[in-house]
């Protein structure tokens, strides 16, 4: 198509169209791309205008003729032909930023590092107890801050507390983190004040607190390490509980790829913080839990079928092919020099957090791109419908654009 | 909690209300639409919904784009070459109404378009649906909001609680028909009218203001909440039928109790089909569908993804039983795992 000069200066005449940004362009670009309207001039031009604005890169996969995927993917299911309004999404993909998978990372390492701490105290660890009560404090913190964060009214985050809700994931999740919260708090204090000596520094009338802050350490450990698998857990059913299409179908298998990337990115903390000849329950905590990630991931792309497309692709792929390097390049440190250099150890333990934090982005990331294409929508369910209905009745009809 | 998911119920009396009068809804009969967007305005004007956007999107007349936390009501606007409808269904006759009509320029055949959205011509077909939240009867949203800030009325429908809701925008990607959407700031600047500033419109001090309009932008209201169709709330407790069907001027969109708009659907749609429209069809009015039927329904002319609906949605939280069970036990294996890790060796 050629661009008439004169429908572009018509198109000029609407002062808002310039500044318009996000779902609005997009949508013109995909309502360009479709080219539907060839032949009308009008809006001929305003498709052609609109489309020289679309962006050089991945986003041109709409253009007509071009596959879905873009450049260099394959895909992985054969093409699937289906209808849609003007390319829309049909879900919504979620407003959730970047907060959302931080705080399953930093959830998911704090869990593990409740577990370790408390195994580290059974065990007689004192160098690992202190990596994992400590760690899973700043973990959960830094989680807070970032839930809250993520919300549109911050202020109204106490709100989460009205009501008890089993079906509503985030309430179950708000319950769960009102109980673990403290409970690693305290576990923490009672870590620093035996850091800090405290029982006996203390002027003599305080010292009997200080014990007792001491004392608790271990009860609340434990308690906090009954509660964290939870913590670690809740998280993938709060992804799966939605529309988006690569969410829900990962519903399956997401909750141990979730506890396995917090078995590894705890594994890799305490790697980091703990003496090699107390972090070994660290080293097989995160080799065994990437092991299950991988085992996981597996099966649960199996499942998918279509909606694992996204997890190869964009961002989404991006994320999670370094995650997988960083994951081998971690186990490997971890399980051929771990425990020997502390060095080696530090190093894989920091590869490991990295892949661990990759991998929840990566799946964010996935799910919310499978929202914004309206194919990993219409189609799985649309062959859900012929499947019962049994007809082909709908195989191929002129209708459905052709992509 | 009580586990309606697989039988049909009157979602009222289902949350605890007593003696609810007749749950209320839509039906939208997209075959008499004729696309005017009056719904989408009185929706605005009346909800006091801020603007969100003014471009030309090139989707036909569309250039409302889609259902969000600003618009509540969207009229689709498919052009199709009729070559390219999926059936090749009989073509009714047309009835001529007695109404004066107008062709597109150099067109010979001045007949109008037939009843069911086929032009005479036959090269391209219109198809206008008003969509709108459905106010599913097993609603997604409403199962994950964690404020109770959506809640289910005494009329069966489902709202937020804008003075509850925090923002957590978990209702947005629940929602399998993509109605309900954070509101952002960027997308809720209004222009400053004289009437958003806590005057009622109409207010006899502003009357007189019609010269130059400020162009002040302000802060609108409910920004960073959820926001959806509330099925006007506020009007049927007063009594009042909702504003979209109230403005519609062909009765496409008709307000009424769910039994009777459920019953009126199938007469229609039994009546578009002895008329030769084969592709007239029902949508949300079973309720043993995925989400246990609509409160909003529709009669459609083609399928429902060609108006950007989902063919087949189904409520996340049927799932939900089964995700929770799974995660149980990943719980349960890194619990396990970590107790083996301490197991394995005394290093």
């Amino acid at each position: 198509m050629s661009t008439p000069g004169e429908a572009e200066n018509t198109f000029g005449r609407w002062p808002d169209d310039n500044d318009r940004k996000g779902r609005r362009r997009r949508d013109v670009q995909a309502a360009a791309a479709r080219g539907l309207r060839a032949g009308r001039d009008q809006l001929a031009g305003l498709s052609e205008r609109a489309g020289r604005g679309a962006p050089k890169g991945g986003d041109r996969r709409h253009v007509m003729g071009s596959r879905p995927g873009g450049e260099g993917e394959r895909a992985m299911v054969p093409e699937a032909t289906f209808t849609s309004y003007y390319d829309r999404p049909v879900v919504k993909a979620s407003p959730w930023k970047a907060d959302i998978p931080a705080y399953f990372f930093l959830g998911g390492a704090a869990a593990g590092s409740s577990l370790l701490g408390a195994g580290a105290d059974l065990t007689g660890r004192p160098a690992l107890r202190r990596a994992g009560r400590l760690g899973a404090l700043v973990g959960i913190l830094l989680s807070m801050v970032a839930l809250i964060h993520d919300l549109g009214r911050p202020s109204r985050f106490i709100n989460m507390q009205r009501v008890v809700k089993p079906t509503s994931p985030m309430s179950v999740g708000t319950w769960i983190l009102s109980l673990y919260g403290p409970l690693t708090g305290l576990a923490a204090a009672s870590e620093m004040a035996e850091l800090a000596d405290l029982p006996r520094r203390l002027p003599r009338t305080l010292r009997g607190p200080a014990r007792l802050l001491v004392f608790v350490g271990r009860p609340s450990g434990i308690a906090a390490a009954m509660v964290a698998p939870a913590v670690a857990s809740y998280t993938a059913v709060l992804l799966s509980d939605t529309a988006t299409p690569s969410w829900h179908d990962a519903r399956e298998q997401l909750p141990f790829l979730f506890v396995g990337s917090a078995a590894a990115a705890s594994g890799g903390f305490a790697m980091i913080a703990a003496p090699v000849d107390q972090a070994g329950p660290a080293r097989r905590l995160a080799v065994g839990g990437v092991l299950l990630e991988i085992a996981a991931d597996q099966r649960m792309e199996k499942a998918m079928g279509l909606t694992a497309q996204p997890l190869h692709q964009g961002k989404a792929g991006g994320y999670l092919r370094i995650a997988k390097v960083l994951n081998v390049i971690g186990t490997t440190g971890t399980v051929l020099l771990g425990s020997r250099s502390r060095s080696v150890s530090a190093i894989s333990g920091a590869a490991l957090m990295a892949g661990s934090a990759l991998t929840r982005f990566g799946i964010f990331e996935a799910g919310q791109q499978s929202a914004r294409d309206p194919k990993y929508t219409v189609v799985p369910q649309r062959e859900r419908l012929d499947r019962v209905s049994g007809s082909s009745e709908h195989a191929g009809v002129a209708a459905r654009s052709r992509r | 909690m009580s586990n309606s998911l697989l039988r049909p119920v009157d979602p009222a009396s289902e949350a605890g209300w007593q003696n609810a009068p007749a749950r209320k809804g839509f039906l939208t009969d997209t075959s008499i639409c004729i696309g005017c967007k009056a719904c989408e305005v009185a929706c605005k004007e009346w909800n006091d919904i801020p603007e969100d956007g003014l471009s030309m999107l090139g989707s036909s007349y569309d250039n409302t784009g889609n259902l969000g936390a600003s618009t509540w009501r969207h009229v689709a606007f498919i052009e199709q070459p009729t070559g390219a409808t999926r059936s090749d269904a009989p073509v009714a006759v047309p009835v001529d109404l007695g109404m004066p009509s107008v062709g597109l320029p150099g067109d010979g055949d001045l007949t109008g378009a037939a009843a069911e959205g086929t032009s005479v011509k036959g090269d391209f077909r219109w198809l206008m649906s008003s969509d709108v939240c459905k106010h599913c009867t097993q609603a997604a949203c409403l199962d994950v909001c964690p404020t109770g800030s959506l809640f289910r009325t005494e009329f069966g429908t489902v709202v937020v609680q804008d003075d509850i809701c925090n923002g957590c925008g978990y209702c947005v990607p629940a929602c399998p028909f993509g109605v309900i959407e954070r509101r952002t700031e960027e997308a809720a600047l209004v222009t400053d009218s004289g009437t958003r500033d806590g005057t009622p419109p109409g207010t006899a001090t502003k009357v007189h203001r019609v010269e130059k309009v400020p162009q002040r932008r302000v802060r609108a209201k409910n920004v960073g909440i959820a926001q959806k169709c509330t099925l006007c709330y506020d009007r049927l407790k007063a009594g009042d039928t909702p504003a979209c069907a109230q403005a519609c001027p062909t009765q496409s969109i008709q307000f009424g109790d769910v039994d009777e708009l459920r019953e009126r659907a199938h007469a229609r749609m039994e009546q578009l089909q002895t008329q030769g429209v084969s592709q007239a069809r029902l949508y949300g009015a079973d309720p043993h569908d995925g989400i246990g039927g609509a409160g909003a329904m529709f009669l459609l002319l083609d399928e429902p993804e060609v108006y950007g609906l989902p063919p087949d949605p189904v409520v996340t939280t049927r799932d939900l039983p089964a995700m929770w069970k799974k995660a149980g036990l990943a719980a349960l294996a890194l619990l396990g795992g970590a107790a083996a890790s301490f197991l394995g060796g005394r290093s």
